[in-house]
């Protein structure tokens, strides 16, 4: 993996992914989480609360974006360090779900440690949905 | 009612041990879209140099949720759990999660701050295993909507 290390520079994509959110997902997540907050899965308590309508867990964009990343570095105990601030909700329309994008690119190396942080940026609807998300990976 | 400021700096009991099964890895991984064999097959695991089956990286989540349960639960914390947004989430690993571990999760408000109508509670989850030894620490903030 050291090599692997060596061979990266900054701004070098290391992962591109689209996934597709349905309300099925939502669900899934909901029951793997433990998060049953209503307003991933009913539109009436959704817009009550004055939401365009059900949204994605903030949590499950999250936990899906890093897999790209993962898949990268072929293992997920090599992810070390992992932060995300939530600045747009995904909605996630009855029928047509919600298309995400993923982008991940290098955006610092620690030489010493052989940590590379990976900058993702993560879209629905061409707008910005993870602010600062950034993955440390150990290539030591 | 806003947000009480004496939260800060407010530790939590400890939650009770919670279990990672492999089952349990295998329903949150599928979850998360993951595809790492890691993840699923135990072989692959143990052929990679883990114990057991690897958590996805924010399978934490599970263990902190009993945690943020305790201080929404808090009766003089001043918390309306229907006005709360996510605002953001990290998690730092000393190790991965893996499946036989048995975890438990000390909650410290590391900070509460007004920002106009709002209020914002930072809170961090220390993760240890049946040893004592630290796993991952999962750091969220709590954004609380003020009246408009």
């Amino acid at each position: 993996m050291a090599r692997q290390f060596d061979a990266l520079t900054v701004g070098d994509v290391v992962a591109e992914r689209d996934i597709h959110f349905t309300r099925d997902s939502l669900v899934r997540y909901a029951g793997a989480s433990g998060d049953f907050n209503p307003i991933h899965y009913r539109d009436d308590v959704a817009t009550a609360v004055g939401l365009p309508g059900v949204i994605a867990h903030g949590m499950l964009t999250m936990g899906a974006a890093v897999q790209s990343v993962v898949d990268w570095a072929g293992d997920p105990a090599r992810i070390v360090d992992y932060q995300v601030r939530f600045t747009r909700p995904v909605v996630v329309d009855r029928a047509e779900g919600a298309a995400v994008t993923i982008v991940a690119k290098v955006g610092q190396l620690d030489a010493d440690a052989h940590v590379a942080r990976i900058d993702l940026t993560v879209t629905f609807n061409g707008e910005t949905v993870l602010g600062k998300a950034q993955v440390r990976v150990s290539l030591a | 009612m806003p947000v009480n400021p004496e939260l800060q700096g407010r530790v939590f009991p400890a939650t009770s041990p919670y279990l990672v099964g492999r089952e349990k890895i295998r329903e949150f991984a599928r979850a998360v879209l993951a595809t790492s064999p890691l993840n699923f097959d135990v072989e692959a695991a143990r052929a990679a140099g883990h114990a057991d089956l690897v958590a996805p990286p924010t399978f934490p989540v599970v263990v902190q949720e009993s945690t943020l349960a305790q201080l929404l639960a808090e009766p003089d914390a001043g918390i309306d759990f229907s006005r709360v947004v996510h605002g953001d989430q990290r998690f730092t690993y000393t190790r991965p999660v893996v499946a036989g571990d048995e975890l438990t999760a000390t909650l410290t408000v590391s900070s509460v701050k007004s920002l106009g109508a709002h209020s914002m509670v930072t809170a961090e989850s220390v993760i240890t295993d049946a040893q004592g030894e630290h796993v991952v620490t999962a750091i969220s903030t709590l954004v609380v909507r003020g009246d408009e």
